[in-house]
């Protein structure tokens, strides 16, 4: 995000003033910055809590000092190694399972702005957002009241033979991230879909007339013009979820995770989370914490990079 | 668009009339996935319990009861959790906004003392944190555990917020708060009399996508608040949802076991229906909002 905007406003400091007034503006923005730092900055002075085996109820400074050993503990101990291992392999195999369905909102939307109704655009739209809004909780008990045991998704399968009876999806460990998956792109496909929309009646519509002159059919359309158009957009929002990779958030995993399934739904935020707050091993989990913020930073950055490579510009 | 130009210039080709049928086809079954589970939860919800409980009810409603709804508003805390997340919704909302509002407009001054480092550090926080748990441990250092505050504060400033009003606002002629700085009118006397009020689309925007949040948001609850006092109505939701995953699997026999099912049967139509009256405010109102979030969603697409 590069400091942008050299309005008129701005102009108005060319002419030598009083110095006193730059200070005036930063003493009057500086409550509102002093609480980004506050509640942003002031924070890493937690990660100090890797270095001791800290103790809940106790200060900090009369625990232990162990110094490194929390993170080389992480990785030596063969309990802590298998659970860091197991939470990685989670996130990334949600992740790029979740990259497979990356095109679909382009897609969906080049399909719906093709179809001739603009009130059955607006309708489809309209509808295919409103589960964007709808939280975690609300989708975990809308889909338990299908899938559940007695549910009518899971009565339905039953008389249709294709599951056993005491079938339970919910409890299930199968197919966990795939279903988590397929949750996500239920919630997120229409919103998603939005951004490509705009995009696409930003496209000239000289291009799609001298297409059509030419004899360009649909599809012939679609392909050569629509799909160039979109695809720098669809590459921007690509790299931005890279440098979101490990940030899965916990609400979902929170919401659907229980005994039977834990093995498959545990990412890494809900382990930071179940061993910091659950059994109160906050040094591990601050240590945890800081090697994700460290990745993900490192992630941005190339993310950033690999952006100023391809398109000459910056995302962040 | 392009299919407006064909209509005007010929007549649908049979291959248009496929590809519109087919098209129709797939969107008509995505869009009946998005709204049958919230129909279908509704209408369990006003019939009758034991045949939700087994599993009977499918596309209308049967032996309909509000019974149901008079249940849940016994449940425990209810009026609270529902006062209370108004209260934040509301309250948060509108400070959050401010607060955003007021920092955009200062960081559009470029004369101010150290704007690009200042301007770094905060936009800086949208890409690293220092994680939950040092988070949790400052906002405890704090005083915020259990209290009503912890709602409100840490988000007081959202950075991202705060920079699609700072772009908003720069799409001002410079010559509107010349002309009021000439007739003596100081920072504040400008953004309030002048910026602020041609704002107004901008902040509308972000007041929605800030009090959708609010309205959602049940971990901050779970990760902060004990007090059952403080809890929010999603967290209520959540939490009566967790208990119904774990007394499910206890296993019961003779009267207890008539006992339990009766107390199942209950439990599961108080949870339906409290999903509905929970998610009920954002339905309602989603329609109306629905236009307002595809600006914002543009706006932020234009800054990245």
């Amino acid at each position: 995000m590069q400091i942008s905007g050299r309005t008129s406003v701005g102009q108005m400091r060319r002419k030598p003033k009083h110095k006193w007034d730059d200070y005036k503006v930063f003493l009057l923005a500086f409550p509102a910055i002093a609480l980004v730092l506050l509640f942003r900055y002031a924070p890493l002075w937690g990660w100090s809590f890797a270095l001791f085996q800290y103790k809940p109820g106790k200060a900090l400074l009369d625990c232990k000092y162990v110094g490194l050993q929390n993170f080389s503990f992480l990785f030596s101990n063969p309990v802590m190694r298998r659970n860091l291992v197991r939470v990685l392999t989670n996130t990334f195999g949600i992740h790029l399972l979740g990259y497979l369905f990356t095109p679909l909102p382009m897609l969906f939307a080049i399909f719906l702005s093709e179809m001739k109704s603009k009130r059955y655009q607006k309708l489809v739209q309209t509808v295919t957002t409103l589960p964007n809004f709808i939280s975690w909780v609300i989708i975990y008990s809308l889909v338990n009241s299908f899938f559940s045991s007695s549910g009518v998704a899971t009565n339905l399968l039953k008389s249709l033979g294709l599951v056993e009876e005491g079938f339970n999806l919910m409890t299930s460990g199968d197919h966990v991230w795939l279903r988590m998956v397929l949750l996500q792109q239920w919630k997120g496909l229409g919103w998603s879909a939005i951004i490509y929309f705009a995009a696409i009646s930003g496209i000239s519509q000289d291009m799609f007339e001298a297409a059509m002159i030419d004899g360009a059919n649909r599809i012939q359309r679609i392909w050569y013009i629509t799909i160039p158009s979109l695809i720098p957009t669809y590459f921007v929002l690509l790299i931005m979820s890279i440098g979101n990779f490990l940030n899965t958030g916990v609400d979902q995993y929170l919401t659907f995770g229980n005994a039977l399934n834990k093995q498959y739904i545990e990412v890494l935020d809900l382990y930071v989370y179940n061993l910091g707050i659950g059994s109160g091993q906050i040094s591990f989990s601050v240590a945890v914490g800081i090697m994700k913020s460290v990745v993900a930073l490192v992630l941005f950055s190339s993310a950033n990079l690999a952006s100023k490579k391809i398109r000459g510009e910056s995302v962040f | 668009m392009t299919t407006a130009l064909v209509k005007r210039k010929k007549p649908m080709t049979p291959q248009d009339v496929l590809f519109n049928t087919l098209c129709g086809i797939v969107f008509a079954i995505f869009a009946f996935i998005c709204v049958f589970p919230f129909y279908y939860l509704f209408i369990c919800t006003i019939s009758n319990p034991n045949l939700v409980e087994v599993g009977r009810i499918t596309i209308w409603p049967k032996g309909l009861t509000l019974r149901n709804y008079a249940e849940v508003l016994k449940v425990d805390n209810l009026g609270n959790a529902a006062l209370i997340t108004v209260v934040r919704a509301v309250f948060g909302t509108l400070s959050s906004t401010f607060c955003s509002a007021y920092l955009a407009y200062f960081f559009t001054k470029q004369n101010m003392w150290g704007r690009r480092l200042w301007y770094r550090l905060v936009v800086a926080t949208m890409y690293f944190s220092a994680g939950m748990i040092p988070e949790y441990l400052n906002n405890r250092a704090l005083g915020l555990l259990n209290t009503f505050w912890i709602y409100i504060v840490p988000g007081l400033v959202g950075v991202y917020n705060m920079i699609l009003i700072k772009t908003s606002m720069e799409s001002l002629p410079g010559e509107l708060e010349e002309s009021a700085v000439l007739d003596g009118a100081g920072y504040m006397t400008r953004l309030f009399r002048i910026v602020l009020p041609l704002q107004k689309p901008i902040l509308a925007t972000v007041s929605l996508f800030l009090v959708v949040n609010h309205w959602n948001d049940f971990f901050t609850t779970q990760l902060y608040v004990t007090n059952p006092r403080l809890y929010t109505l999603q967290f209520l939701l959540y939490e009566f949802l967790a208990q119904v995953k774990n007394t499910s699997n206890a296993v019961v026999t003779g009267d207890e076991a008539v006992n339990a099912t009766m107390n199942v049967v209950r439990a599961t139509g108080i949870r339906l229906t409290l999903t509905v009256v929970v998610m009920l405010p954002i339905m309602l109102v989603y329609p109306f909002i629905q236009k307002f979030y595809v600006k914002g969603v543009m706006i932020g697409a234009v800054k990245g």
